[in-house]
């Protein structure tokens, strides 16, 4: 079925343009008048001032690894999350936990987790791939380096930034 | 005097005093004079222009923040006023790119042809009355009106040839939108002024701005003859003054005069290539257009060159309808040398405030659409134009 929008028909006053322009500079005279005076402006002076406390709980920030409440890595060297990272940022060299360890039954643990954020794109798949709820994107955001090597997370340095996380995976607990 | 050069001849060998001493000499002869003082004004003069070109830049920056509830440059130096020279700096350093299917030549030629003719401009544009005596107009020329005219079209070549020789589609594109836009508002440009040289009877600037100095500026012109500051100390002096001003001829003039300020005004933003008329840069649409293959200096060139255009167009105003360097009860150079630098001042205000205008308009308005522009620019003012030259014929015939 034909639809026929009706057009309103145009004033003079709306035909010749001119007051439509005065009332916008108008409109933008008012916003200078008040951004001015430093009223109204929504600029954040960066360095400085930062939006670290409103960051959402959600925010996917740098990937970092976890320890559990007894400091037991929690990552098993499974590399699902080097598997599915889109591009290829993780490089994990898995070793075997050894016999006189406590954790031996785990059996493995990463010699080596590379996480090179020059790479990285924060998808999050490694957290969400990760079966043994070992790495979690954090909510550091400003990555900085002076060379590739420096933008390389080493296993220490996710460590450091990752921290210990508490809950859920108790399937390695020796008591079970 | 004699003891002073005595004094300093004992540095010059006799052979290079008696040269310096001969320079000295053709400096005061008449033609001598003139020479070293255009030259001294010219340097000046380009100081300036350069100078507020690149403060041009940043009170657009600082402006458009502004308006937009932002704050703009503000960390080089004391709020940012350092950011034009970090700029040129940046774009002294990068790499000046030619692409490889570009036509050198032409495309080192457009981005000077866009930058000098501005700057040519304002060589007839009288800046302030006199200064010691000297004519602060760097050349007094009876056609000056025409050069202005004449010389600011020649910056659409540069637009073009860059277009062209960029041998690639989004300049190709800007090149085309500017040569049609050119076309459609250098005609209501150059005939919208016409009724100006008509009331004034010369095409010579300073004339002009002599007759706005004893008759109001021309967009108010009611401006009463003798007019001092003595005879504001006796109002009725001043009352009569005052209404011997307004005159039935000067009403009617007024009627031409003020769509004749307009139409040249909104040409003046499609000659400088401003929003709302800017479609041959238009970012969104082609990336910049003409200047998009352009890198380093000969972008800063286009982008300085667009600022000095600004200054040009707006000096160009200031001289036909808003006075010149003249204001309401200031004298000019001839009663001392700090009148002469006021009246100099009171020009760049006016500029100043011109630019503003620029500046306010740019980031208000949205950008015309290609059909909505040629219409404006040929069903509009060009008629608009013509009847306004015929109208003020008229008054001038009919009217004492």
């Amino acid at each position: 079925m034909a639809f026929v929008v009706n057009r309103k028909k145009l004033t003079l006053a709306e035909k010749l343009y001119l007051p439509a322009i005065l009332s916008g500079l108008a409109i933008t005279w008012k916003h200078m008048k008040r951004a001015l005076f430093g009223k109204g402006i929504i600029t954040m002076q960066y360095p400085e001032e930062k939006w670290d406390k409103n960051l959402p709980a959600w925010y996917r920030g740098a990937p970092t690894l976890v320890k559990d409440e007894t400091g037991r890595e929690r990552c098993v060297a499974c590399q699902l999350c080097e598997f599915i990272c889109p591009p290829r940022a993780i490089t994990i060299e898995p070793m075997e936990i050894p016999d006189e360890s406590r954790w031996r039954k785990v059996e493995k643990k990463p010699r080596e987790f590379d996480i090179d954020m020059t790479r990285c794109i924060y998808c999050g798949l490694c957290e969400e791939v990760c079966p043994e709820q070992a790495i979690f994107l954090r909510k550091d955001y400003s990555i900085t380096g002076l060379s590739r090597d420096q933008m390389v997370h080493h296993k220490d340095k996710l460590y450091e930034m990752g921290g210990v996380m508490n809950g859920l995976v108790i399937k390695w607990n020796e008591k079970k | 005097m004699d003891d002073l050069s005595n004094f300093i001849s004992h540095f010059f060998s006799p052979a290079a005093w008696s040269f310096l001493k001969a320079i000295g000499e053709a400096c005061m002869t008449p033609l001598g004079f003139l020479i070293w003082t255009t030259l001294l004004k010219s340097a000046i003069l380009l100081g300036i222009i350069l100078g507020l070109v690149s403060y041009t830049v940043y009170a657009e920056r600082r402006v458009s923040a502004l308006i937009q509830d932002r704050l703009g440059p503000n960390r080089v130096g004391w709020q940012g006023l350092l950011q034009p020279i970090a700029d040129a700096a940046k774009l002294l350093f990068k790499e000046n790119f030619t692409p490889k299917n570009a036509n050198y030549f032409y495309f080192r030629l457009a981005p000077k042809l866009v930058m000098i003719p501005p700057i040519l401009v304002m060589g007839v544009i009288p800046f302030g009355s006199s200064l010691f005596g000297v004519p602060m107009t760097i050349a007094s020329i009876n056609v000056g009106a025409i050069y202005v005219l004449a010389i600011s079209s020649i910056s659409v070549y540069g637009i073009v040839l860059a277009g062209w020789a960029s041998n690639s589609k989004y300049p190709f594109l800007g090149g085309i939108r500017s040569t049609s836009q050119m076309i459609s508002y250098e005609l209501s440009l150059a005939l919208s002024i016409v009724p100006v040289f008509m009331v004034v009877g010369s095409l010579n600037l300073n004339t002009i701005v002599q007759y706005q100095v004893e008759y109001g500026w021309m967009i108010a012109p009611f401006w009463p003859q003798g007019m001092s500051w003595d005879s504001l100390l006796h109002p009725t002096a001043a009352w009569q003054a005052i209404l011997a001003g307004i005159k039935l001829r000067h009403l009617l003039l007024w009627i031409p005069l003020i769509i004749s300020f307009f139409i040249f005004f909104v040409s003046m933003f499609a000659e400088t290539n401003r929003l709302p008329f800017d479609l041959p840069e238009a970012e969104q649409e082609l990336i910049g257009g003409y200047h998009t293959e352009y890198s380093s200096m000969g972008f800063a060139l286009f982008f300085l060159g667009e600022y000095t255009a600004m200054i040009a167009g707006a000096s160009v105003i200031t001289t036909l309808f808003l006075g010149g360097w003249s204001f309401p009860l200031i004298p000019d150079g001839s009663h001392g040398w700090f009148w002469g630098l006021v009246n100099i001042a009171v020009f760049f205000a006016k500029i100043i405030a011109l630019l503003f205008i620029f500046i306010w308009v740019r980031w208000t308005l949205p950008r015309f659409r290609y059909d909505q522009l040629m219409k404006l620019g040929w069903y509009f003012f060009f008629e608009l134009a013509v009847v306004n030259i015929f109208l003020t014929a008229l008054i001038l015939t009919y009217s004492k």
